[in-house]
């Protein structure tokens, strides 16, 4: 398995400097070292002096990926992509436009983002697999039917309106929770409690839908039978054998997730004023500060592929037939 | 089980009507109840430090927190300067080319010179960098990574002292925005003024430059500038080339506040900025507050001062109070001691809906009003004024609004060979497309009637704005009846028609006039806009092609010339017309300007031009009055803009948030407010009870599934064994 998780991690390299090369090029399409500046200095009256002074103070007087002036080796390597790439790669995600230290932020940031999405994630889960286990204990019957619909509606509607109408119910009309907000430790499970659940309520739709479908795959088994001929209650034969036959395809879309949920939900922190890194990258794009954004990024494809990684340790776990 | 359901909902109605805590409170409770303002930001600021910060945002904080050597008076209207840090105004007086003293009126002026007297009760807040050891040495001047290690914000710092603001500390403040790599937003306008600044920028930028190189620190009280010399301890002198009168308005901004060098050494120390302990997010001033948490990603604190100087709050005679229009209420914390809030806590508020539903909640002491909540906010009756809402005014919440000292216009390239140049045809082409936009139907569609139709480039409530008959703009406006009526579309198509253009059509080409608009309107919210956009020139039988871009292109466009009809805006610096009238200066021009200039219609007529030149050295009289008037004729008729709107800024406070008073040029406002903190805790108490039933209903769902469920289950379980057998 060591050979294996090395090979993966050196795999990972390439495309890691490939997804680097990409948003270098599109960020720098889109947005020039001057434009960057002009944006950042903020002034009225931006002269030429302003804008060479900001570029060689944040390093984007450097060619973008060739500098025709140097020699040999360091026309590619004394160039923006190479040295900003490497920094990133040591995990030195540097200073932002603002002169903030991204490494501190991130850190800072990541308690927030998993204060909602660990408990949304955790919570729907156990949800969503229940409701899909019980429309399979009632398949066929008029509850699955309508339960099915329910479903299909909620996956119908745009999470932003469950946001909206969730902060005009529970905190406008009701006054049960506040309507958005964050604090640290304990304190701040009011504040919490709202996202979570409506987190949780608009991926109820599309979740029980998949379980469901894979714990159907599974009911009509030879074991199922066999568990039932054996006097076993039909929530144990669910919960217990079908549940565990079931968990393969639960876990390729499952453990592939957990660790992006450290980047945090873009509109839900937006909307909840929660200060995770969901926010942080949208507000990084809207300023284009483009040290946050090349950072979040890199960081999203790390734990996307650690993500991959761990689904394929995870199937070893479960399943004593694969060998990795 | 109907017995059940029975008695479940019984309890539901005793339980209703009782009064229970406030659940959905997002603030401190204890704190609801003192002398604490809790306000909102959308966009967190970027940068604290005074040299380069340039956003409202920005000053919102700072100006709390620093002062320079003026500030605008609170009440007083038209907008005027009073000392702030200073004994009285800075004395000023001129010189000519040999030093010799001159008159004001003199034409030999060489050189201005403000001389600025520092009141001696001004201390900094207390901070760390202040700190001093037995044989006077900075305690915390040179920190080890070691020592650094276990320090992640200022309180981390055992000690903390302050000291008394001296004239050097605005003399290092100045220095600081010469060096390039600050930068400094005013450094270039501020060189071409201020004497020796440029030849030091050049040279101090160097020195900067090595010192980072070899990793030391620089300490700026080494080097001087020529033209700013302090004279005593509390007396500084800055020396400006030639006359001109507004730099008294630049020492009320941010960018002259006062810099302690001690802060600047500390805050260079190795391993500070690693920690956010910069001047961006740091800062050390003697304003009345003092930042004690900057979590921009969701909440910042200020404390009121302790070392705050003595300032009262300032009284009005009745003649001033008269002519600036004041509410008497306003005047009723008159010569007490400021400031009155304690405690500002801002907090982060992306979105509008939660920060309008936490405003109408009682958690907010003051909001804006977003466009989504206008009609909720807002009643305009028949005649066009507007009141506050019915649902607004049992509330108890105030209206105040204010016309800023800002312009919004369409501007014509003066280049462009269609709709640019200075031949009677292109101004007529110009004057008929200024009648055709409806600027007043714009304000009412797209601006809530948020905005008053522009006349000129001045807004009112600056010199040289006139009100009435002899502040309209005669080409596009009659003046009937006492009032102010756009000319009809036929005076525009006539002109149209002697600019060469009859019915839209060229009669060199016979084709149908085509024009090209500029926007960065690329979202669908922009589609209304744009197809407003549309009709008022096809009211002319002009084709409009809209050009949408995002705003790095448009910029780029604009800067380079390369547009016919664009868009643009303003916000005043300072209330004085040359702010506005520099706009459409010829050497301003970004054509003449390598892109840099402020003057994006290209508008260059010399005697425009001549009159900018003697106006801008002027003081405000009759004369000056009457060139720019001269002024505002030659634009009018030449047309380089259709004038479009000066905003309105509306903005709602609770009945318990007191003394606010819109002033557009002022940002140390704060100190000023007072807050009834008893009537807010019993309004929020009163606006915010629980409303239990809906829980009380869920949660019997929930037995009721819970119970249906069971039985449906055994009846499933039965029907299982049955088909297995």
């Amino acid at each position: 398995m060591f050979a294996y998780i090395l090979k993966r991690i050196l795999y990972a390299i390439p495309i890691l400097i490939g997804v680097n090369l990409i948003t270098f090029m599109l960020f720098f399409m889109v947005n020039t070292p001057d434009d960057m500046a002009r944006a950042q200095l903020g002034a009225k009256q931006v002269t030429p002096q302003m804008i060479e002074a900001w570029k060689a103070d944040k390093g984007y007087d450097k060619a973008l990926f060739l500098n025709k002036e140097a020699k040999g080796l360091e026309k590619v390597t004394d160039t923006l992509f190479v040295q900003e790439s490497m920094k990133l790669f040591s995990f030195d995600f540097g200073y932002s436009d603002a002169n903030r230290n991204i490494g501190a932020e991130i850190k800072e940031r990541m308690g927030p983002s998993l204060a909602i999405a660990l408990p949304t994630f955790m919570i729907a889960l156990i949800t969503n697999i229940s409701l899909a286990l019980l429309l399979v204990l009632f398949r066929g019957s008029a509850l699955d039917t309508s339960m099915m619909i329910v479903a299909v509606m909620i996956m119908s509607v745009s999470g932003l309106f469950y946001i909206i109408a969730g902060q005009v119910l529970f905190s406008k009309m009701w006054h049960w929770v506040p309507i958005s907000g964050y604090e640290p430790g304990w304190g701040g499970i009011k504040f919490i409690i709202l996202p979570i659940l409506i987190g949780v309520f608009a991926g109820i739709g599309s979740g029980v839908r998949w379980y469901r479908s894979i714990f159907l795959e599974q009911i009509n088994q030879d074991y199922v039978r066999t568990a039932r001929a054996k006097g076993l209650s039909e929530l144990k034969v669910l919960f217990v054998h079908v549940l565990r036959n079931g968990m393969l395809p639960i876990l390729t879309g499952v453990v592939v997730v957990i660790p992006t949920l450290f980047m945090g939900s873009l509109i839900m922190e937006s909307f909840f004023g929660i200060p995770g890194l969901g926010s942080y990258t949208i507000d990084a794009i809207n300023s284009q500060d483009f040290a946050i954004v090349k950072a979040m990024v890199f960081l999203g494809s790390v734990l996307y592929i650690i993500g991959l990684i761990l689904t394929d340790i995870s199937y070893t776990l479960f399943d004593p037939r694969v060998k990795l | 089980m109907k017995m059940i359901i029975l008695k479940v909902f019984l309890f539901m109605m005793i339980l209703e009507p009782l009064p229970a805590d406030v659940w959905n409170n997002p603030h401190d409770s204890e704190k609801i109840a003192t002398q604490t303002l809790f306000s909102a930001f959308s966009m967190p600021p970027k940068r604290l430090d005074p040299v380069v910060s340039y956003n409202a945002n920005e000053w919102a904080i700072i100006g709390q927190i620093y002062e320079p050597p003026l500030q605008y008076n609170y009440l007083k209207r038209p907008y005027a300067l009073e000392a702030l840090t200073l004994k009285e105004m800075p004395a000023l007086t001129y010189y000519d080319l040999e030093g010799r003293l001159v008159d004001e009126n003199d034409a030999h002026i060489a050189f201005s010179e403000y001389r600025l007297r520092l009141r001696e009760d001004v201390k900094y807040q207390d901070h760390p960098a202040f700190v001093k050891d037995a044989n006077g040495t900075l305690f915390y001047g040179k920190l080890s990574e070691e020592a650094l290690e276990n320090i992640q914000t200022l309180d981390d710092f055992e000690k903390q002292a302050t000291r008394h603001l001296t004239a050097s500390d605005y003399a290092y403040a100045i220095k600081r925005m010469a060096v390039r790599q600050n930068h400094s937003p005013i450094l270039d306008n501020m060189a071409e003024y201020i004497v020796g600044l440029k030849a030091f920028s050049q040279n101090i930028t160097k020195i900067a430059e090595e010192k980072k190189r070899t990793k030391e620190v620089l300490d700026l009280r080494a080097y001087n500038i020529a033209g700013v010399k302090v004279l005593s301890d509390h007396t500084l002198s800055i020396r400006i080339k030639g006359k001109y009168p507004q730099f008294i308005y630049w020492l009320s901004m941010y960018f002259f506040s006062p810099i302690p060098w001690e802060a600047d050494l500390f805050y260079q120390q190795k391993g500070m900025k690693g920690k956010n302990l910069t001047w961006n997010w740091s800062p050390v001033g003697t304003g009345a507050y003092y930042l004690v948490k900057n979590d921009p990603s969701r909440e910042m604190v200020l404390k009121a001062n302790p070392n705050f100087h003595d300032e009262r709050y300032p009284s009005l005679n009745e003649e001033e109070r008269n002519s600036s229009n004041i509410p008497r209420e306003l005047l009723s914390d008159a010569g007490k001691k400021l400031p009155f809030i304690k405690e500002v806590i801002y907090t982060l508020e992306k979105e509008s809906i939660p920060l309008w539903n936490k405003f109408l909640q009682g958690y907010y002491d003051a909001s804006g009003i977003s466009s989504e909540a206008f009609d909720q906010a807002v009643q305009i009756s028949a005649s066009g004024t507007m009141d506050l809402s019915s649902e607004m005014s049992q509330k108890g919440i105030v209206l105040k609004g204010s016309v800023q000292p800002s312009i919004f216009y369409m501007a014509f390239n003066m280049e462009d060979p269609v709709v640019g140049g200075y031949s009677e045809s292109a101004k007529k082409l110009r004057q008929a497309i200024s009648i055709a936009q409806n600027q007043e139907e714009y304000i009412s569609i797209f601006m809530n009637e948020r905005g008053i139709a522009a006349q000129g480039p001045i807004a009112p409530g600056i010199f040289g704005h006139l009100d009435g008959e002899k502040g309209t703009d005669k080409v596009v406006y009659e003046w009937k009846s006492g009032k102010r009526v756009r000319k009809s579309i036929e005076v525009a198509k006539r002109l149209l028609a002697e600019a060469g253009y009859p019915e839209g059509i060229s009669m060199k080409t016979g084709k149908q006039l085509k024009l090209h608009y500029d926007a960065t309107a690329t979202g669908p919210d922009d589609r209304a806009l744009m197809d407003w956009r549309r009709k008022q020139f096809a009211k002319l039988g002009i084709q409009l092609v809209i050009r949408s871009t995002d705003y790095n292109r448009f910029q780029d466009k604009v800067r380079k010339a390369k547009v016919q009809i664009f868009s643009w805006g303003w916000n005043a610096d300072y209330p004085d017309p040359e702010n506005f009238l520099f706009l459409l200066y010829g050497g301003n021009a970004v054509v003449n300007t390598n892109g840099a200039g402020i003057n994006s219609s290209n508008y260059q007529n010399p005697e425009f031009d001549k009159l900018f030149d003697e106006i801008k050295i002027m003081s405000n009289s009759p004369q000056r009055q009457e060139k720019i008037q001269k002024m505002l004729t030659l634009v009018r008729e030449d047309a380089p803009w259709v004038w479009g709107f000066h905003p309105k800024s509306l903005a709602l406070t609770h009945l318990w948030f007191k003394n606010v008073f819109p002033n557009a040029m002022a940002n140390n406002t704060l100190k000023y407010k007072r807050i009834d903190a008893k009537l807010r805790v019993e309004k929020q108490k009163e606006w915010n009870q629980p409303v239990l039933l809906p829980l009380v209903l869920f949660v019997l769902l929930l037995v009721l599934s819970g119970y249906f469920l069971h039985k449906l289950y055994l009846n499933r379980q039965k029907a299982v064994i049955k088909q297995e057998r």
